[in-house]
Order: C-alpha cells, then structure tokens, then sequence
C-alpha cells in the first residue's frame, strides 16, 4: 500500500461523510411529507403522477397492501422489460438493427429479472445486443424505479420501528414515487450532465468508423450512456451499457468521474442512516449503523487493495515489475485499467459490492484470491455494509434484531430494540429472511457444481454446468458461488470468465434474484408491520443501550459471525485454497468436456 | 392485490415515458449543446477523417510507434463492440502463459531495455480498450521508438514527459500516457523518413 493510495481512499471516504447529515436530513423530509427546497420544481410532477395512477396521497396502508402494491408494481415492471427486449427489433432507436434473436426468452427473462430486483447481472453484452430504445426505457427506467422501490420498503420498515400501535406503514406509491422524482432523479440528472462532460457519451447515432494510424478500421460505439450510467450508480443497479461496465472508457473515463461515480455508488445508503436516526427521533441510533458500516468497509478495502497491490507471486517470477514506482502503479495490474491504477480499483471492488451495485471497473475475476474474496463475503452478509439503496437500510435491520436477539439470550432479558420489544415473530421473520437467502446461494451452487446436460442440448450447450467455467479448479468454484451469491444479493457483479448466457443459468440466476429480492423483503415488511402496530416500552436502567460501541460491535460481530458461519466451507473451496496454491505456484489448465471422450 | 394492478400499470407506463424517454432525452439534447465533442465519443479527425478517439485505445504494431496494453476485446484486441476482459484468474495456466509469450516478445523488440517491466504492459486491462499505459511503459518503449525513427531517445523522451498527465487534481488516480495522442505526436514532430 502507499501513502497516496491510502489517502485516496480516505479522501473518497471524507467526501461521502460529508453529506450523509444534509442528504439524510432531507430525505427524512421528504417522506415524512415535508415541504423542500425541491418542492417549487417538482411538486407538479408529484401531483400528476398520482394524478395519472390513480392514487391518493393521502391514503395509507397496511404491510400487506404495501407489499400488494410493490408486487403488482413489479410484475409490470418485469413484463414491460421483458416485452420491450423481445420486440426491440420494431421499435425506434436501434441504429445497429439488434433483432430478436439477440435476445433469446431465457435471457429477456433474466435481464428481466435482473433490472427489476435491481441486481443488474449482466449475461447480454450491451454493445452487441440491446437497441439504444431497450437501454433507455426498459433498463434505464428500472434503475430508477427498482431502487426507488428498495428506498421506499427502507422507509416503510422505518416507520415501522417509528410509530407505535398503528397499524399501516405509509403509502407504497407515494413512498416510491417521491424516491423517484426528489432523491434520484435530480441528482441523476445534473450527475448524467457532469459524467459526459468529462467525457462519457450521450448521443442516438449509429456507431462511427474510424480509420486508425496503422490504417485498421476501427469501429466506435455510440449510444445514451451518461443517462444512464449516473442512475446506474446511484440507484445501486450496476448493470453497465456495455459489456465491460464501469472499466469501459465511454463509461468511465478518468480518476474524476470514477470517484464521482463511487460517490453516487455510495451516498444515499450512507445517508440514509441519518434518516433512519431523525425518523425514530434519535440520531446517534443512525450512527451507530452508520459505524458499523464504515468499519466493515474499511476492513474490506484495505484487506482488497493490500493483497492487490503485493501482486501475483507466479508473474513477479517472470521478471514483471510488482512495486509501486512514481512512473506506474504495480501490483495486479490484470483486468484493471491503467487511469485507476490497483488503489482506485480495489476500492471500486470494494464499494461496488459493498452495496448492491454490482458494476465494475476492473474484472472481478482476475482479482488475487483473498482479494476477489473480500467482493464474495461483502455479498454474503446479504449486502448490509452500507448495501442497496434501501436494501442495505432493511438488510441491517434484520441484523440488528437478530443482533439485540443475541444480547437479550445472553442476559435473559426480553430483547428491545428503539422502545420495541422483539417477540417470536419479528425474530422468526428476521432468521427466515437470512435462511431463505443462504439456502439459496448454497443449493444453487452445489446443483451447478453436480448439473450434467447433454452437450450441444438445450438447457447447457457445453454439457456439464462446470464446463461452462472459464477458469480451472479452485478458481472455478470461486466462479460459480460468486454468481449466484451476487444473484441473490442482487449485486450484479460477476467473476465474468463463466458463461452464464445458457438457459440452465439464465433461469436459476433469474430465479434466484427474485428469491433474493421478495423473500429478503417480505419477512421485513411484515416485521414492521407487526412492530408498527406495539406499545412503545420505556427506557429503564436494565434497557440495552443500542447507540454505543458496544452495540456497534456486536452488530458488526453478528454480521461477520453469520457470514463466516454459513459460508466458511464454501468459500476454503474456493478463494482460500487457491490463495495457497497459488502461493505454492501451482496453475490449473482447463479441463476439456465431455471427460474421457 | 387485484386492486393495485390498474395503478400499477399506469404508473409504469407514465414513469417508462418520463424516466425512459424524457430524462434521456433532456440528457442528449443539453449534452449535445454544452459537450458536443464528449457527447459524440471524443474523436479525434485528421484531414477530415476521423482516426479514433480519444478515450478508446487502438492496436499499434509497428516499432515506431508506442505499443498498448495487451487487449481482450474482440478477435484481433480493441474491438469496441467487444469490450471486456479476458477473466483470468491468478492461477489460470493461460495467464501465466500469455504474460510469458508476452515478456519474450518485448524482449526480441526491445533489446536495449533491462529493467523490470512494468506491470500494466503485459496484462490485460479490464475493458480491453484501455487508451493509456504508465510512463513507465512508455520509458520501456523510448529507445526502440527512438531507433525506429532515426532520432535521439532524449528527444522522444521529452515528448513522452509532454504527453505524460500527472493525477487528476495532483492525487487521484494514477500518471498516464495516452497512446494514441502520443503516436499521432510522433508523426507530426518526427515523421519518418
């Protein structure tokens, strides 16, 4: 690591602390219904759109209606993203003819679910598949509105814990129309503006020809990217216009508008600590989350960006230079981009999967083991360190229940969390939300490890679903768990050597988004639901103080604990063993498939 | 639930048109007006045509000019409508030896280079179109452009400090060396004889 290095990362980090106060401060005002600096622009828009669905502002609902909602919003959303792909080839902007059969059923249905759980998992390769239209108006619009749906259940499990015997949560459509039109989409809009002028695209024009000075045809793709790369990022989607993501120069192009895009990655999960404190009517509540995020994100980027910058042992023995000099940055330079360097880019890694975003600006796959494991366990918590927008805010609370849980079994008092007691059915709801997700990541991969289909057949051309890795053992392992943990953390981010375009992974990652989005959430809701409708208990000497180090900790020690405990066999398969192996200097060639013909 | 599908459906259909088509639109037409030259992809025009851009790196395999990084995109490498990686892993046999084909190479094109080489000229970059290289690499490269030219090492090494950007705001990211606008430098100050 070098001083740069470090400081780098602790500007980035100074940059987003700052705003969490005035970005959280504002949000708890627009959902509480507030009148904000924003008003005077926007509130027409409000208005007309309930207008238009048919909605009453003043109206609200309990947690299954609020889930009703939600899930009648979702299936449009996937139904109009489904259809929209498979008729690309008849409707207007689609200046490369992308048709049909670009986008087979199993792979709309994935990209489907894909933008609609906001995991944002890439197995189409924009440039070569999608018409700038489908960008636009399937996928841009399910940036926008998968996380404004996330932030709005964020705010219902809020309230939740907010109000005492009631019995609703807040309106769904109200909830998630406000996320939409005064949170994203002006800081979408004016960071969209600065990303292309720093050099990010945003046209409609066919792709242009250059001619190169060795005389080569070289052809330059075009398209609407800084629309929708600034809602990629801040709404924690991560699905990239083209295939490289985030590493793609006309997505990403300068240490500027990669820390601006950590920034938008980063910012309103941050925040919304802050919104979580002001709403439950004690702030230091929100930093003590906040806390836990920070040293768990610390922990990752540091332990990323360590074994990155040592490089890799078997190319430092070919006479390649891993020491960070002035003149070049060293270490695993593999899969990374030259403007970010290892520092910027295990700190995207980091960032990236830390909340559910899921883009990338180096390839994940090419990372170190122990480096590559850091994005792997960050998505095992279930994306609660910082986490999605509003998937990180209810994905911690789980863990906070479960936290105070713990601490109530170790003194034998009935648990309390913000003046609630936590019975039977919030703790249940809590475990069946991480068991559900767990199960769900380990079943899938084991099933694909053991999947054997007839070569050249329908479900899996290559034949046995392992074929289809790119890279040999232990890494290849890595490979498989990696995708369906970022499915069902609804990352995104992909260890990208595996060919995941098959039916077989197209279904059973589709699926297990949708398992990771509605099963994570449900439980939640009608936790809050159940808690919404208690008696406030109040605070007495024998109450556990939930703002302090000491719960910091053992929030942070739940998280970590849980993780390790499901996933430690998984995961010496794969990242640990290889980090040895690696260190023995031992390589892995690809096995050919069919064995033994 | 029944009742929350009519909403449903006008609200996605309502939102796909603000957030699909005018937030779009309103992106592309500002851009257009303010960043002409970044909305349309940072081309770089000679005499009318256009030789590339920018911010996408091209193949270059003739001694006079500076090499790019090894590239995974598309059959040939800087394939924009291929953009990626090549995922290996750390343990990956092919890595290892394509950094090992790769080193050989440089060597039989570089005789009058010793030091270590630098990390990013023979590893891949993520997107396979990365424009830059360190300017370590560039150094690496000097004296056999120099010979190439027929002129001093002194001479084409001032012109890679020239070409060399320090960190954005002297911090953050890394020094770089764009490819493209160095050789097309090249052939303005030296062109070959």
């Amino acid at each position: 690591m070098t001083s740069t290095g470090i400081l780098q990362i602790l500007l980035f980090f100074a940059l987003v602390l700052v705003c969490v106060k005035p970005l959280g401060a504002f949000m708890a005002n627009v959902f509480d219904g507030r009148r904000t600096f924003l008003h005077p622009v926007l509130r027409w828009l409000e208005v007309l759109t309930y207008k238009v669905a048919g909605v009453r502002e003043d109206v609200e609902q309990r947690w299954t209606q609020y889930t009703a909602s939600l899930l009648a919003f979702s299936i449009f959303g996937f139904l109009l993203v489904y259809l929209l792909q498979r008729a690309q080839a008849y409707l207007p902007f689609n200046p490369q003819n992308f048709g049909t059969p670009n986008v087979t059923p199993d792979l709309a249905f994935n990209t489907a679910a894909s933008f609609l759980t906001n995991t944002n998992w890439q197995a189409y390769s924009g440039e070569s598949t999608l018409s700038y239209f489908v960008q636009m108006a399937a996928l841009t619009v399910q940036n926008f509105v998968s996380a404004a749906a996330g932030l709005a259940v964020a705010i219902a499990v809020i309230r939740g814990f907010a109000r005492h015997e009631v019995r609703t949560l807040g309106n769904f459509w109200v909830d998630m129309t406000r996320s939409t039109l005064y949170v994203l989409l002006p800081i979408s809009f004016l960071g969209a503006l600065f990303l292309c002028s720093q050099g990010v695209i945003q046209n409609l024009k066919p792709n242009t020809t250059a001619t190169t000075l060795e005389g080569a045809k070289q052809t330059i793709t075009q398209g609407p990217v800084a629309s929708e790369e600034a809602i990629k990022e801040l709404g924690t989607n991560g699905g990239g216009f083209f295939n490289a993501n985030s590493a793609h120069p006309f997505e990403n192009p300068s240490p500027i508008t990669n820390l601006f895009e950590m920034w938008l990655l980063l910012v309103i999960p941050a925040a919304l600590t802050y919104t979580f404190g002001k709403m439950v009517g004690d702030t230091r509540q929100g930093w003590a989350i906040f806390a836990a995020f920070t040293v768990m994100f610390l922990a990752g980027v540091f332990v990323c960006y360590g074994f990155e910058q040592a490089g890799n042992p078997t190319l430092a023995k070919l006479g390649i230079q891993s020491a960070a000099t002035t003149t070049q940055a060293g270490g695993n330079m593999e899969g990374k981009e030259v403007r970010f360097g290892v520092v910027n880019s295990a700190l995207f890694t980091t960032v990236t999967t830390d909340t559910s975003t899921g883009a990338v600006n180096n390839t994940h796959d090419s990372l170190l083991p122990i480096a590559g494991l850091v994005p792997m366990l960050n998505m095992m918590t279930d994306i609660v360190i910082f986490g999605g927008v509003g998937a990180g805010m209810y994905g911690i609370l789980i863990y906070c229940i479960i936290a105070v849980f713990i601490a109530g079994l170790m003194v034998g008092r009935t648990p309390e969390y913000l003046g609630k007691k936590l019975e039977q059915k919030e703790v249940k709801m809590a475990m069946l939300a991480i068991i559900v997700t767990s199960a769900c990541i380990l079943v899938f991969s084991a099933l694909s490890t053991q999947a054997v289909f007839a070569a050249k057949g329908y479900w899996n051309a290559p034949g046995a679903a392992i074929a289809n890795m790119g890279n040999s053992g232990p890494h290849g392992l890595s490979e498989i768990i990696y995708a369906y943990t970022s499915a069902t953390g609804n990352n995104g981010s992909a260890f990208g050597g595996i060919s995941v375009n098959t039916p077989w992974y197209n279904l059973t990652i589709g699926l297990a988004m949708l398992v990771g989005r509605f099963l994570f959430l449900i439980p939640i809701l009608a936790a809050a639901g159940s808690l919404a409708a208690k008696k406030k208990v109040p605070v007495t000497s024998g109450t556990f103080p939930t703002h302090g180090p000491l719960f910091v900790g053992l929030l942070v020690g739940t998280v970590v604990i849980i993780a390790v405990l499901t996933y430690f066999p998984a995961v010496s398969l794969g990242p640990i063993v290889e980090h040895y192996l690696m260190h023995s200097g031992r390589l892995f060639s690809l096995i050919s498939w069919p064995l033994g013909s | 639930m029944l009742s929350q599908l009519w909403p449903a459906l006008r609200i996605n259909i309502f939102l796909t048109i603000l957030l699909g088509v005018a937030y779009p639109l309103a992106v592309t037409g500002i851009s257009q007006v303010l960043f002409p030259h970044q909305a349309n992809g940072s081309l770089i025009t000679q005499n009318g045509q256009v030789i590339g851009s920018e911010l996408i790196g091209q193949n270059f395999t003739k001694p006079g000019y500076f090499q790019p990084r090894p590239s995974a995109a598309g059959n040939d490498g800087y394939d924009p409508t291929a953009s990626g990686g090549p995922n290996f892993g750390p343990t990956n046999q092919k890595l290892i030896d394509r950094v090992k084909a790769s080193v050989d190479k440089f060597h039989k094109e570089n005789p009058d280079y010793h030091g270590p080489i630098p990390a990013d000229l023979l590893t891949a970059s993520g997107s396979g179109l990365d424009p830059e290289i360190s300017p370590a690499s560039a150094q690496a490269q000097t004296p056999r452009v120099a010979k190439a030219r027929e002129i001093s090492a002194d001479q084409i090494g001032q012109l890679v400090a020239q070409y060399t950007k320090a960190p954005d705001l002297g911090l953050i990211g890394e020094p770089r060396v764009n490819v493209l606008k160095l050789n097309l430098a090249l052939d303005q100050q030296f062109p070959k004889k």
